[in-house]
């Protein structure tokens, strides 16, 4: 093997068959054997020729939805799971971390873990003697190390298992991003974890499904879909296709863009996204049309409003937390020039604003309600989406101009 | 070379820590801890023996017969411990199978290992039993250890075999205990030999080419006293390949079985 190359992965495929009823008894084995077809055997790929090569001192990303064979090519590569065919080779000493604190027991003390769990990843009793110390006081744990981990709270006993993993002085490393979990203090401690080995350029391999960690730490990538390695390249690459792929997944329709339409009692709505150039679309980019962000909402109204109202789109990132509010009532004038809607009425809004999101799926949330906020009439959650890509975390600058024109007719 | 070594060192890391950690769970949280390990089989040894001695009177014939049995039942007790609880091993270690690959042979030795220890309490124990009873020890007690060795590697063949079988069928354990049971009974652990030879010459022969029957004979005859006849008296010196074989077939066979499927586990369990 190239001496340059830490893991070569070469057209490794892995099917399970899924029983459904998983043979574990003996009856069924042996009734199994005189049944003719074995009808309850489906094979399903989990790795479909996955091949790849990963460069010493490179960080490199594993990329894919739940259910795209992630987790099977880190036990494969990991030598957890053996692979139906194709080869893994594997230049220099290997530590997978798929999970914290593997071996952890309960019974015992954070002491005795911490040697059983250093055993696990190779480390002589003697070697954890002298790091002993630094790996308590990374922990923040004191006295409690002497306590049974049973008796720990989980966030101590991930910090237990992160300092005892953090040693881990391999050549190459395979994270799961599932390890970040746990409170904002400590995900900032993995985060500088991970860039702590980015600097130090070891090999690594980083399995998420947040692009955002992409572009942040990875220096190549690759996209798993179905077990087939879809898209393989630079992290600008990667990033534009999962998000249009992601798109796609949500909405065939989405890489061309639609119209999204609803309808309730009080109105009908219609709801359209278009970037700069007016193209109707639900993914922007890095390019100067992507800058913009139109939103076009056209209400029919349906029934006679007896109040003053105002119309208002919120844009909330994945969380549903509230970016940026759109409303009509900002406006000075625009709820005289709304006034008392009746049926029939049409309102068509025009909005654009500057695209300063950073990288991640936004929800559009329309309402329509009375200005004393006493009645809604139209609450539209998650009425549209949209996705950001290939900025880098950062997003565009911001430039605070928004516009919005309105016209009643 | 240099990469058999780290792997070596590996296992060796593991086996030591495995070992440890079982020795420490067995006794957690008992006041008395470890020296439950001295006072479990004295305790039951004296009840036994009070029975033995006074109201079952199987072995009333030979000679140190309360000891010799109390011996055969630790080496059984040490036989099934290292067959049920390898058995077992894999399938209990599965979440750390699943997450990291380390060699899974480890896992049994350790387990016998754990067993190996408790056994050495238990000879403690029987030694004090052999002191109250007057039993003389000669010379030729040395050669007990290779018995015992036998065992182990006859109880590790069978660990290996039945802890594979165990991830693929788990009827595997309810099987093995009656098998076991069935051994038990065919070891002559709590009678005599000399009640078989009473009976049929041949059947007495038959039931000491078994392994597990032979090597306690053996132990009995060398620890305690030479009434207690071995194979190699009823028969000759030869025949003592047959048990010899069986132990090295079954080694052999299941830590080839074991290694063949030992990848396979993490999938499987």
């Amino acid at each position: 093997m190239n001496n340059s190359i830490a893991v070569s992965v070469k057209g490794v495929s892995k099917n399970f068959s899924l029983p459904q009823e998983r043979i574990t008894s003996i009856k069924s084995g042996i009734v199994n054997v005189f049944r003719k077809k074995n009808k309850n055997l489906e094979v399903q790929y989990a790795l479909k020729n996955v091949s790849f090569d990963i460069k010493k001192g490179e960080f490199f990303g594993i990329v894919g939805r739940n259910g795209s064979g992630k987790s099977t090519l880190l036990k494969i590569i990991s030598s957890i799971y053996k692979p139906d065919s194709g080869t893994v080779l594997v230049n220099g000493s290997l530590v997978p971390f798929i999970e914290l604190g593997v071996g952890f027991n309960p019974e015992l003390s954070g002491r005795e873990n911490v040697y059983l769990n250093s055993a696990l990843l190779g480390f002589s009793k003697k070697q954890v003697d002298e790091m002993y110390d630094d790996i308590v006081e990374f922990a923040e744990l004191g006295k409690f190390i002497d306590q049974k981990l049973k008796n720990y709270s989980s966030g101590m006993q991930v910090r237990l298992a992160f300092s005892v993993a953090v040693r881990a002085n391999s050549d190459i490393l395979i994270l799961d991003e599932i390890l970040a979990v746990g409170d904002e203090a400590f995900q900032k401690k993995c985060y500088e974890y991970f860039a702590q080995l980015k600097n130090n350029n070891k090999t690594v391999i980083l399995v998420t499904h947040s692009m955002e960690n992409v572009t942040r730490f990875c220096d190549r990538a690759l996209i798993l879909d179905n077990g087939k390695v879809v898209t393989m390249g630079s992290v600008k690459r990667v990033t534009e296709e999962y998000t249009r792929q992601n798109a796609q997944a949500s909405d065939p329709k989405a890489l061309k863009g639609k119209k999204s339409s609803k309808t309730n009692d009080f109105a009908d709505i219609k709801l359209v996204l278009k970037n700069g150039n007016n193209k109707i679309t639900e993914a922007f980019y890095d390019g100067i049309e992507d800058r913009i962000i139109n939103i076009d909402t056209e209400l029919v109204i349906k029934k006679d409003i007896s109040k003053k109202v105002f119309i208002s789109l919120l844009i909330k990132n994945i969380n549903g937390e509230v970016i940026t509010r759109i409303a009509t009532e900002d406006i000075q004038g625009e709820t005289e020039r709304i006034g008392y809607l009746k049926r029939g009425d049409k309102i068509k809004i025009k909005s654009s604003i500057q695209n300063i999101f950073g990288e991640g799926s936004y929800y559009i949330a329309l309402s329509l309600k009375s200005v004393d906020r006493a009645e809604s009439y139209v609450e539209s959650e998650d009425h549209a989406k949209f996705t950001v890509a290939g900025l880098g975390t950062n997003g565009f600058s911001l430039r605070p101009d928004n516009k919005i024109t309105l016209i009643k007719e | 070379m240099d990469n058999f070594k780290s792997k070596y060192r590996y296992s060796l890391i593991l086996f030591r820590e495995l070992v440890i950690t079982d020795f420490k769970i067995r006794y957690q949280g008992s006041a008395l801890g470890y020296l439950w390990s001295l006072l479990r089989p004295l305790f039951m040894f004296g009840i036994l023996y009070f029975v033995f001695v006074h109201f079952l009177r199987i072995g009333a014939g030979v000679e140190y017969w309360p000891v010799a049995m109390l011996l055969g039942m630790v080496l059984w007790g040490f036989f099934s411990e290292v067959t049920s609880n390898g058995m077992n091993a894999i399938v209990s270690r599965g979440d750390v199978i699943r997450k990291i690959n380390f060699p899974k042979y480890v896992i049994i030795l350790a387990s016998s290992a754990s067993a190996l220890i408790n056994l050495l309490f238990n000879l403690i124990v029987i030694a004090v039993f052999m002191w109250v009873s007057g039993v003389d020890l000669h010379p030729v007690a040395l050669i007990a250890p290779f018995y015992v060795l036998e065992l182990l590697i006859f109880g590790i063949g069978l660990a290996f075999l039945l802890s594979v079988l165990q991830v693929y069928f788990r009827d595997t354990a309810y099987i093995w205990e009656i098998i076991s049971q069935a051994l038990f009974y065919g070891s002559a652990v709590i009678y005599p030999v000399s009640v078989v030879i009473d009976q049929s010459a041949f059947l007495a022969k038959v039931l000491l080419l078994n392994p597990v029957a032979q090597s306690i004979q053996d132990v009995r005859h060398v620890l305690i006293s030479d009434v207690n006849l071995t194979l190699t008296q009823l028969t000759s010196v030869w025949w003592m390949l047959v048990p010899a074989g069986i132990v090295v077939v079954t080694f052999i066979f299941g830590a080839w079985l074991f290694k063949k499927h030992s990848p396979n586990f993490a999938e499987n369990i």
